[in-house]
């Protein structure tokens, strides 16, 4: 299906991939311990992680099955642990390409993570499916193989290792969101905006007690609209998002 | 085995319910959004999410709070100046590794 102009853009994500499968790497390891607590073999930690890619959502998920919840609360959690992709895929809907195709578009969306989206996002003009294809094409495997491997190899990592690999993913956040701070003042004053809340939304008396998935959720929401209305930001003709 | 059963069923939940709330957004908004205030709430959307699950959980994933800190402030001066993807992440797993080396 892929045109030669999609080629270069597959090679170009699976070369950004790389890196974002490496963090994911330890990321997914410490999820294959919570996993094993659940029952999961390393094929299934592998082909569970490999379908769903999604760390918190996998987090509640594993959890759950070690608490022996409900099938119902297994819905639940995962609505709430995921509802943030309702908002970046609706983002990520306005980057296509009118003609983009609908089954490449439901593809580009069930690829989407937290850094997924991120790379996508901040592709220039219309997102190219192929870019979005290629990351996770290298990044979804590391992905799944982390969590086998957390199941299988346990706490062998030494702590030290694990606490520096945790926050490569945190790094690649920041690549994300500084350079559009620097051109645009606006996304600066909604980047610091959102430090602080997220910060005070952890530490204040009863707000403290939401879970970090619906702390993204309604900050986000607050947040942004907010930022909308005091600085409207409307895209010009080529493809939404991030390319200001 | 019953427990395997069990265990698939959830999982199974997790990839349908996870990938669900994935594609409907797109199945739903296939057309380039008009409205001012919606294309400027899109528009903020990723940069509010990604740091809102920035800070301040890279000081919660390390073993000690304050190299979390750091590599925050060392990502952000790294990704000032340029630096991409992986440079960025390098940096900031180093600054942990070598600051938990002290503390």
């Amino acid at each position: 299906m892929s045109n030669n102009k999609d080629n270069g853009a597959f090679l170009k994500g699976m070369r950004d991939g790389l890196p974002i499968g490496l963090g994911y790497f330890a990321v997914s390891f410490s999820l294959g311990i919570i996993a094993k607590k659940g029952g999961l073999t390393p094929v299934m930690g592998f082909f569970s992680s490999l379908f769903v890619r999604a760390s918190a959502g996998e987090y509640a998920i594993y959890t759950l099955i070690a608490a022996l919840g409900t099938y119902w609360e297994a819905v639940v959690i995962s609505l709430i642990a995921n509802a943030r992709y309702l908002l970046m895929n609706a983002a990520l809907s306005q980057k296509f390409n009118p003609k983009t195709g609908i089954i490449k578009r439901l593809l580009v969306g069930v690829c989407c993570t937290d850094e997924i989206f991120g790379i996508s996002i901040a592709w220039p003009g219309y997102l190219k499916p192929g870019y979005t294809f290629g990351a996770t094409a290298v990044a979804g495997p590391m992905w799944a193989l982390g969590t086998a491997l957390g199941i299988v190899a346990g706490g062998a990592l030494p702590t030290r290792a694990v606490s520096a690999l945790s926050v490569a993913l945190y790094g690649m956040f920041l690549a994300i969101i500084v350079p559009p701070s620097k051109k645009d003042k606006a996304v600066a004053v909604a980047v610091i905006a959102s430090f602080t809340l997220s910060y005070i939304f952890s530490i204040a008396p009863v707000v403290k007690e939401i879970s970090s998935g619906t702390r993204t959720i309604i900050l986000t929401i607050i947040i942004a609209a907010v930022a909308a209305v005091i600085k409207p930001h409307t895209t010009p003709e080529n493809g939404g998002g991030a390319d200001a | 085995m019953h427990d395997t059963v069990k265990v698939l069923i959830y999982i199974l939940i997790a990839i349908v319910v996870t990938n669900g709330i994935r594609v409907l957004p797109i199945t739903l908004i296939r057309k380039p959004i008009k409205n001012k205030f919606i294309q400027s709430f899109l528009y903020y959307v990723p940069y509010v999410t990604l740091a809102v699950m920035t800070f301040p959980a890279i000081m919660e994933a390390t073993q000690s709070p304050i190299a979390g800190l750091v590599a925050l402030l060392l990502g952000i001066v790294a990704a000032y100046f340029g630096l991409g993807l992986f440079p960025v992440s390098i940096i900031c797993c180093v600054a942990v590794f070598i600051i938990e080396l002290f503390v």
